[in-house]
């Protein structure tokens, strides 16, 4: 039998010429990411007795998750960290405002195919979209492996989902992924990898595939993957002068398990409080009405996520009580957005823009919800509480243009 | 070596780290018994006061699911709850509570029964041998596969701090 892309890419990381599933490998990451976390992460890398990580060319990290800090604890923590990463000449090393890990990481280059990069947040799955294993770690284990260089892993089975026919014009990969999650259920990849294939795959950008990576997390995923392609090749073009052999699943390939979708019969998505499955068409969410629409953050905070938004914004104005708030991806994104115009026509419509970052998503700063009040989010999680409050709170996910539509109209509508 | 501990029956599947251990806390440099007293805040506000050591927590599918944030190991740990059953698990939540020497049993019979008889088995007793595989409620034994290669390696150094510690130790 031939080798899927997580055997061949765990195959390469642990120096073995074959793995098969099920078998114990330890693989060496070509990045490591964290973020704000890290602060933690040095303190037990410390009392492990760690003294200087094991290759500082291959740690990263980026400060997101509590940007610019809202208060003093979450402001020494960064200090703390851009004192550890002086020390350890730590060179990939990307400060407050610059912009979300899961962004910043392929933005600079630091996203090869055919690499593993292990990551201390749950999303470092959205790596997969370059034909890399993105697997995400826990905090432990990544002062682990700043110490040792490597951590073991089992070799996961591979689920292969087809994405069959063109989607309509008022469906992007967001709305795909949430129907996916719908099917296939908030458990259904854990342990596993997933591909993704097909003609609907295949005509999606890079930031779409990174949307679809970025919620296999949602299904449980060890990784998310898109095979390598001329899309892929394009993009890192311009990103990376380091030489890479990408990796393609064999034809033959043992997937555990293929499942084909036809796109073409895919509307606009809504998740539902307070699971990622709780999927259903928009179309049939009734009526809700929303407090606070929140348009970026790693899952959809690019550029052409914004543009879609501000496509639907455009000279009008969000409905009277309901706050939009704009996190960027990146600066390199909020940068776009101001020369394209597209950042104006997102503030004449009443957004709130902010410092590219992770804001409201997880709940601990930036936009948070009161008592009572309804969200509709881009983001990739909606459990109980998640945006920091759970008191009569709810939070629906959905595609840009849903949420700016949403915005609006002050209460969950189409694009 | 056999544990015996009060059960509590979590009648949902799918709890999430975010139930767990919430995000508002995740960023805050809190001591291991700091996050004891905010476990499971968001699902049942009233167990921290209540768990007591040697509690054994019986839940659903996918338990720990979402976040990364292993303070929803600690938070359990530092509350005195010595092990979590549950018919399956989220694979980052399985990694992180091996890492912090937690014990989690993968026992779908288990979970399914303890949950179908939760009122008259809720605080109740079960009786629980990691190394032999067997978990006994109430009139019923079941049995798992007890955990064994690297996992146990690093559970049994008591977790993956002590362990890398041995290792750069050399």
């Amino acid at each position: 039998m031939g080798k899927t892309m997580i055997e061949k890419i765990l195959a390469r990381a642990s120096g073995s010429d074959e793995v098969a599933v099920g078998e114990i490998v330890f693989a060496k990451p070509h990045r490591i990411l964290s973020h704000d976390n890290s602060a933690a992460i040095l303190k037990i890398f410390e009392k492990m007795g760690g003294k200087k990580v094991w290759d500082p060319e291959r740690v990263f990290i980026a400060l997101d998750h509590a940007v610019p800090p809202p208060d003093s604890g979450k402001a020494n923590n960064h200090k703390s960290i851009r004192e550890f990463v002086a020390r350890q000449g730590i060179r990939h090393f990307y400060d407050c405002g610059v912009g979300i890990c899961h962004q910043v990481l392929p933005e600079y280059g630091h996203v090869l195919p055919g690499v593993v990069v292990f990551g201390s947040d749950s999303h470092t799955t959205t790596h997969g979209a370059l034909g890399a294993a993105g697997i995400p770690i826990g905090r432990t284990e990544t002062a682990s492996v700043w110490a040792l260089g490597e951590t073991w892993l089992r070799v996961p089975p591979t689920i292969k989902i087809v994405l069959e026919g063109k989607p309509r014009d008022d469906v992007v990969p967001k709305d795909i992924i949430l129907f996916l999650i719908g099917q296939l259920t908030a458990e259904g990849a854990t342990y596993k990898a997933v591909e993704f294939h097909g003609p609907a795959v295949r005509e999606m950008g890079v930031g779409g595939r990174m949307t679809l990576c970025n919620m296999a997390a949602e299904m449980g995923a060890k990784a998310g993957m898109v095979p390598y392609d001329d899309v892929a090749e394009r993009w890192l073009d311009d990103l990376t002068d380091e030489p890479y052999e990408a990796v393609h699943p064999d034809p033959d390939a043992d997937y555990e398990t293929t499942l084909t979708f036809d796109c073409s019969e895919i509307t606009p998505q809504v998740a539902r409080p307070h699971k990622v499955d709780n999927v259903v068409p928009v179309s049939e969410i009734g009526d809700v009405k929303i407090d606070v629409a929140l348009l970026g953050t790693c899952t959809n905070g690019r550029l052409e996520d914004l543009e879609q938004a501000a496509a639907v914004l455009a000279g009008k104005q969000i409905a009277p009580g309901v706050r939009l708030l704009v996190y960027p991806a990146s600066r390199k994104v909020l940068d776009q957005a101001y020369d394209t115009g597209i950042a104006k026509r997102l503030l004449d419509a009443g957004a709130q823009i902010a410092v590219p970052a992770c804001g409201p998503c997880l709940g601990a700063y930036g936009g948070v919800l009161a008592p009572g009040e309804t969200c509709i989010s881009t983001a990739n999680r909606n459990f109980k509480g998640r945006m920091g409050c759970k008191e009569e709170t709810g939070i629906y996910l959905a595609s840009p243009a849903t949420v700016a539509a949403s915005a609006l109209a002050g209460r969950i509508v189409s694009p | 070596m056999e544990l015996q501990g009060r059960m509590w029956i979590l009648d949902d599947d799918d709890i999430n780290t975010d139930v767990i251990y919430p995000g508002k806390y995740t960023y805050e440099m809190l001591s291991p018994e700091e996050m004891a007293t905010h476990a499971l805040e968001d699902h049942d506000p009233s167990f921290a006061k209540n768990v007591g050591k040697g509690d054994i927590i019986i839940a659903g599918r996918n338990f720990g699911c979402g976040s990364s944030r292993e303070q929803a190991v600690t938070c359990l740990k530092h509350a005195g709850v010595a092990a979590v059953v549950a018919a399956s698990f989220a694979r980052l939540y399985y990694r992180n509570a091996i890492n912090q020497a937690l014990y989690v049993i993968e026992c779908p019979k288990a979970a399914q029964y303890a949950r179908g008889n939760r009122e008259s088995l809720e605080n109740e007793t079960a009786v629980l041998d990691p190394e032999k595989g067997s978990l006994a409620i109430g009139d019923r034994t079941f049995t798992f596969t007890p955990m064994s290669g690297k996992a146990l390696e690093i559970f049994e150094a008591g977790g993956l701090a002590a362990y890398t510690k041995q290792k750069l130790a050399g």
